[in-house]
C-alpha cells in the first residue's frame, strides 16, 4: 500500500515547511511539496499550511497568501472536503481566506511569545485530532506575535455550542484569545487551524517539550489509509 | 488623475494593544489630555483617470478584497480633494 500523500505549502517566506514534511514522513506518510504559485495540488489526500512569515506578512498576516495561486485551488478543495491543516501563518491564512472564521490580531501584551505551552485538546472530531482522547492535556510549542483569536460574538457561540473549539490553552493565556482559543475547526470538520507547532514536537532527540504534537500527523495519516 | 484615500480602522470593539502602548507613551513625552489613541492604516490609491462613480465602486471592492478584513476592520473612502 503506498503512503498516504500530504501537501506541504511554501509562501515566499514560510519558515515551518521542512519541519512539517519531516513530521509527515516521521509518522509513516509522504511529504509532497506544494509551491505558491503551483496551479496544481498534485493529487494530494492532505494539504499542511506550515508556519512563518508568508509575503512578509505584508498587509495583514496571511492576507497576500491568501491570493496565491495555489490557493485558488486549495480553498475550492477544502470546501469539497480536503483535509487542511494550518499552524500559525498557516491558521492565519485561512481566517483570511474565510475557510475558517474570524481573525487573528496582534497579542495582546504585544511581546512576540516562545514557549512550550500546556494545552488541552476539546475536539477529537476532526481528521487532524483523532488519535487524541478528548479533553487530553498535552504540550507543544508556540511562536508568534500576532495569535490573539478574535470573531464576533455571535461567531463565538456557535464555535462554542457546535463543539469548534479543536485546542484551548491552559494556564496563562499567551496572547489575549478569546475563550483561550489556540485552535478551531469548520463546521464540516475537515478544515483546522491552530497557532500551536505540533510538527516542533514529534521527537525527543529534537528538543521541544516532547511528542505531543505527533498526533495531529498520525491522525491524518490513519484516516487517509482507512479512506 | 485623482488619488482615493481609503482609511481602515480596526472595530471599535476590538482591542487595539498597539494603540494603547502609543496612548502610555505620550504622557512620559510630556503631552497631557489624551484619553485614548486607536492605530489604523492609510492607503493613497491613485487612479489613471477620474474619481468617478465606477472608479469608486471599484475602489470600494478593492477594500473590501484586500485592503481591509471586514471582519476585523471597517474601512472609508474618500476622493483626496
Amino acid at each position: 500500500m503506498s503512503a498516504a500523500r500530504v501537501g506541504v505549502v511554501t509562501f515566499p517566506g514560510t519558515l515551518d515547511d521542512q519541519d512539517a514534511a519531516r513530521a509527515v514522513r516521521h509518522a509513516g506518510g509522504e511529504a509532497v511539496p506544494l509551491w505558491h504559485a503551483d496551479t496544481d495540488l498534485k493529487g494530494v489526500d492532505a494539504v499542511f499550511l506550515p508556519g512563518g512569515f508568508s509575503y512578509g506578512d505584508y498587509l495583514r498576516c496571511g492576507a497576500i497568501s491568501r491570493f496565491a495561486p495555489l490557493m485558488g485551488e486549495l480553498i475550492p478543495a477544502a470546501k469539497a472536503g480536503l483535509p487542511v491543516l494550518g499552524t500559525c501563518n498557516g491558521f492565519q491564512i485561512l481566517c483570511e481566506a474565510h475557510l475558517l472564521p474570524g481573525a487573528l490580531l496582534r497579542n495582546a501584551g504585544l511581546h512576540y511569545v516562545c514557549r512550550d505551552q500546556r494545552l488541552r485538546i476539546e475536539s477529537t472530531d476532526t481528521p487532524w485530532t483523532a488519535d487524541y482522547a478528548p479533553g487530553q492535556e498535552v504540550v507543544i510549542p508556540i511562536k508568534h506575535g500576532e495569535g490573539r483569536y478574535v470573531a464576533d460574538a455571535e461567531t463565538l457561540a456557535r464555535l462554542e455550542a457546535e463543539g469548534q473549539v479543536v485546542v484551548r490553552y491552559l494556564g496563562s493565556n499567551p496572547n489575549g484569545s478569546l475563550n483561550d482559543i489556540a485552535g478551531i475547526r469548520n463546521e464540516a470538520g475537515n478544515v483546522v487551524g491552530l497557532m500551536p507547532h505540533p510538527e516542533h514536537a514529534i521527537e525527543e532527540l529534537t528538543g521541544g517539550p516532547g511528542t505531543d504534537g505527533l498526533g495531529f500527523f498520525t491522525s491524518i495519516l490513519k484516516r487517509l489509509v482507512n479512506a | 488623475m485623482a488619488r482615493v484615500i481609503v482609511d481602515v480602522m480596526l472595530k471599535p470593539e476590538i482591542l487595539d494593544p498597539q494603540g494603547q502602548a502609543i496612548a502610555r507613551a505620550l504622557p512620559r513625552l510630556g503631552f497631557s489630555g489624551v484619553s485614548g489613541v486607536r492605530q489604523g492604516k492609510r492607503f493613497e490609491v491613485e487612479l489613471d483617470g477620474p474619481a468617478d462613480e465606477a472608479a469608486l465602486a471599484d475602489v470600494r471592492k478593492m477594500a473590501e478584497t484586500l485592503l481591509a478584513n471586514t471582519v476585523i476592520e471597517d474601512y472609508t473612502v474618500r476622493v483626496e480633494g
